[in-house]
């Protein structure tokens, strides 16, 4: 079985080999039939690679060990659901997984534009093959998946137990999806400039692929941050951790392009701007694959150093430099047709919030790699903390969200006062009656977060106001009830209201998180049964402790479970119970007759009670020094006896638990945070379906693009 | 003022505010940062009061009171160890081998660990070795 997995990696290296040669002699020469040659290998590409993706996931749902990867990534003892996401807990198996994901994009892809842009799909092909060829060549050559173990061992390592959570199994999927679908877009930039056909046709179908991938990625860094807030033990859920950071460049760069190419599509300006940003965004996709598994970043994802860095450093570099002669070389392309009228106007804003999106950008580059730049200016390695990215992110987040409400309701071309005062008084007094509103409940005192608040109140009051006077339009056009009027309207022009409501949702989330972290209250405290804490008006009650051995209450595969039982509540009226535990997962057969069923790794399970104004977060440390003396005992045991020996340290504790810390958290609006994701998913969803008059606007665009290169304006 | 002598200043202007800024950034960078030393640059020279990152793995035999840890520091190839007071949250993989990260301070003959700022980094995934104690 592993030899026919690595065999259809080697065939896949050799299709995309193909592939490349097919596509851009088809090119070239302008022969239809190599180019269709070349689109035929990345489909092939695909169906060797689910192979390949096949045999490995069998190998794990079968808890084959005679597969190296296997034997250190799973056990018998990992519950089924997370055996078969742990293929992509391994550097090889998650290669494995983003050569697949953009196997198959790729392929989607270029099915659906077989009969469009034939000047540049070849190109776009044979890069996205060369992107193929690059991971394939590392798990035939680097990182094999199907490495066989000499003797395959009865039992395996396991899955990491952080790992065992829901969000944790869909978090690299989607990450993934959004950096293979990104490189989409950059192969078709590098397809049009290599084909001098940058037109209108090329956007339109560009912008949907980065939209796509947009909406992908953004999706993985949500549950990543959902699942560091729920499972980790340290109640936050973002720590501007270098490999956080490095998921969030290419969203930040990609999200700017969607803005900006809206301005070429309609006055084609910025041209040069935005082949630059899909590029990039290429680029920093790549880099974000390469941050995760280097090493060269000191991360709590950090995996250690690993044999990969050279080729990664070297296929960027490369990337990078081809992307900057492309541009270089092709100016002439990509003179802009229309210059910028006044400041304000819509095309002002649109540039000046690509300008904060990829400030904001750079700011995260420059903190994610500062150890690195330190190193190489001073000698000495440094590194800069959340306080840093915190005081230069949050001005420039709040300048985007402000922008998010002017930009929809501001003219094009020249604002002048009259339209000025009839579109943004709405707006302005509802950000205005927010910030009155607050000030009677503390929140003047900080002034960003009521900015924060007042801003957010502006988008909602302009999109609204865009709502209200849609709906009342279509009314008189077409005397429609108003929830039909405003889903026909919706339907008309999805693009625009997807975009809308991706602001609010931008904006909800951002009200939770400046919510969250401004006003939180934390507190610490060391407890035994029956004594209460108070925390931020909360009364919380220790009732009792909890010990059971082999119930597995989480599916996670736990052997033991130490927790406790606590009682919230606000004014003597009851909130809720929580139930924080610690989960102990089975080491290996040195550490004792009881050591080895817990003193593998152990994991926190959050009690945490989400509510639509507050959330109150808890987790549970029980005392490790009496858990080790504890355990010390029991290794005296014979190893007969250790199942008992477990039974009766759990039951010790339930009983006469000794104090346990408890860090307990009362945070604000979190739940804002993944609403507002959920908005902006919503919204992303509108926005990338079809529309109705799809292939009409599809063949007027490319009649167009065509006229325009005949005038020699293309 | 004709429009293309108006593009030129506010070309010149949104140039020289980007400059300022990302100049004022990168300073800030540099003093705002903590240093990341290894055990042994660390006992090596150490100001009082001034904080760095250490970057090491967990010696065995550390304890833990209450809501403080004690614990060592040693280089990756095992020579010197740093005594480490830590009080604060500890990650859930914490323990003996494991490469973490925490922001100390000098204080004495030894070190006071920054409140929460200690970081374990994922325990090997994507290398061979199979797992250790």
């Amino acid at each position: 079985m592993p030899v026919l997995g690595r065999a259809c990696l080697i065939l896949a290296l050799v299709a995309c080999a193909y592939g490349i040669g097919a596509s851009l002699y088809g090119a070239r020469t302008g022969r239809r039939e190599w180019a269709d040659s070349g689109r035929r290998a990345v489909y092939a590409l695909a169906g060797l690679l689910t192979v390949s993706f096949g045999v490995l996931e069998l190998a794990f749902l079968r808890s084959d060990f005679s597969f190296a990867t296997v034997a250190t990534h799973s056990s018998t003892t990992t519950p089924g659901f997370y055996k078969g996401a742990a293929v992509w807990s391994s550097q090889e198996g998650s290669l494995l997984l983003w050569a697949w994901l953009l196997a198959m994009w790729s392929s989607l892809v270029l099915f659906s534009t077989r009969r469009r842009m034939r000047d540049i799909t070849p190109y776009a092909t044979a890069m996205l093959l060369g992107f193929g060829a690059f991971f394939c060549g590392l798990l035939v050559f680097a990182a094999s998946p199907f490495h066989v173990l000499a003797s395959a061992p009865a039992e395996g390592n396991g899955l990491n137990p952080l790992l065992r959570h829901p969000s944790m199994m869909i978090h690299p999927p989607m990450l993934y999806s959004g950096y293979t679908l990104f490189t989409v877009p950059f192969a078709f930039a590098v397809g049009a400039l290599a084909a001098r056909r940058v037109d209108a046709e090329w956007i339109r179908s560009t912008r949907r692929f980065a939209l796509a991938a947009w909406f992908f990625l953004g999706i993985g860094i949500l549950l990543g941050a959902r699942w560091s807030y729920s499972e980790l033990g340290w109640g936050g859920y973002w720590a501007w951790d270098p490999v956080e950071n490095a998921s969030l460049m290419p969203w930040l760069t990609g999200t700017a392009f969607l803005h900006s190419v809206m301005i070429q599509e309609k006055r084609g300006m910025l041209k040069v701007w935005n082949v630059s940003l899909v590029l990039a965004t290429g680029v920093l996709a790549i880099l974000g694959t390469f941050l995760v598994r280097s090493g060269i970043l000191d991360s709590i994802h950090a995996f250690g150093a690993s044999t990969l860095g050279k080729p990664f450093v070297a296929f960027i570099a490369l990337l990078a430099a081809g992307s900057i002669a492309l541009v270089v070389s092709r100016r002439d392309l990509l003179r802009t047709e229309n210059r910028l009228d006044s400041l304000l106007s819509r095309e002002a804003m649109f540039l000046l919030n690509n300008l904060v999106l990829v400030g904001l950008c750079f700011v995260v580059f420059w903190g994610t790699f500062f150890p690195l730049i330190s190193e190489a200016v001073t000698g000495q390695k440094a590194s800069v903390g959340p306080p840093w990215f915190d005081r230069y992110t949050v001005p420039l987040a709040l300048m985007l969200v402000l922008l998010s409400g002017i930009g929809p309701v501001i003219a094009w071309r020249r604002a002048t006062a009259a339209n000025t005062r009839r579109n943004f008084l709405f707006p302005s007094a509802c950000a205005a009656l927010c910030a009155v509103a607050l000030l009677p409940v503390h929140v003047a005192q900080k002034p960003l977060a009521l900015c924060m608040f007042a801003f957010a109140a502006f988008v909602a009051g302009s999109i609204g106001q865009e709502l209200v006077r849609g709906v009342r339009a279509r009314r008189a056009m077409a005397s429609e009830s108003v929830p039909l009027a405003a889903v026909q309207l919706v339907r008309r022009n999805r693009r625009r209201w997807g975009g809308y409501t991706i602001h609010v949702g931008m904006a909800v989330l951002f009200v939770g998180v400046a919510a969250s972290s401004t006003f939180q209250h934390t507190r610490d405290a060391s407890l035994v049964p029956r004594q209460t804490v108070r925390v931020d008006g909360y009364d919380v009650r220790y009732v009792k402790a909890t010990g059971r051995v082999a119930d597995d209450p989480d599916g996670t595969g736990a052997f033991m479970t130490l927790g406790a039982v606590l009682d919230v509540s606000k004014g003597g009226r009851h909130v809720a119970t929580l139930r924080p535990a610690r989960n102990y997962y089975p080491g290996d057969p040195s550490q004792g007759t009881v050591g080895q069923y817990i003193m593998g790794d152990a994991t926190s399970e959050v009690g945490l009670k989400a509510g639509a104004t507050r959330d109150f977060w808890v987790a549970v440390q029980p005392d490790a020094g009496w858990l080790m003396k504890v355990v010390a005992k029991g290794n005296d045991l014979p190893p007969s006896a250790g199942g008992l020996a477990l039974a009766a340290i759990a039951q010790r504790y339930a009983e006469r638990p000794p104090p346990a810390d408890f860090r307990l958290i009362a945070s604000p609006l979190v739940t804002w945070i993944w609403l507002g994701g959920m908005i902006v998913a919503a919204g992303g969803l509108v926005a990338l379906w079809p529309a109705p008059d799809l292939a009409r606007r599809r063949v007027t665009a490319s009649l167009r693009a065509r006229v325009a290169q005949e005038l020699g304006r293309a | 003022m004709d429009p293309a002598r108006k593009r030129t200043i506010r070309l010149t202007v949104a140039l020289t505010a980007a400059v300022l800024l990302a100049g004022a950034l990168i300073y800030t960078s540099f003093s705002a940062s903590s240093p990341a030393k290894t055990p042994s640059q660390l006992m090596a020279g150490a100001e009082a009061g001034r904080s760095y990152q250490l970057t090491g793995k967990v010696a065995p035999g550390y304890v833990r009171r209450g809501n403080t840890l004690d614990f060592r520091v040693r280089d990756r190839s095992g020579r010197a160890a740093v005594p480490v007071r830590y009080t604060g949250t500890v990650p859930d993989p914490f323990r003996a081998g494991r490469e973490v990260i925490v922001t100390v301070r000098k204080q004495g003959a030894g070190f006071v660990g920054e409140r929460d700022s200690l970081v374990t980094k994922c325990p090997s995934k994507f290398t061979d070795s199979k797992r250790s104690t």
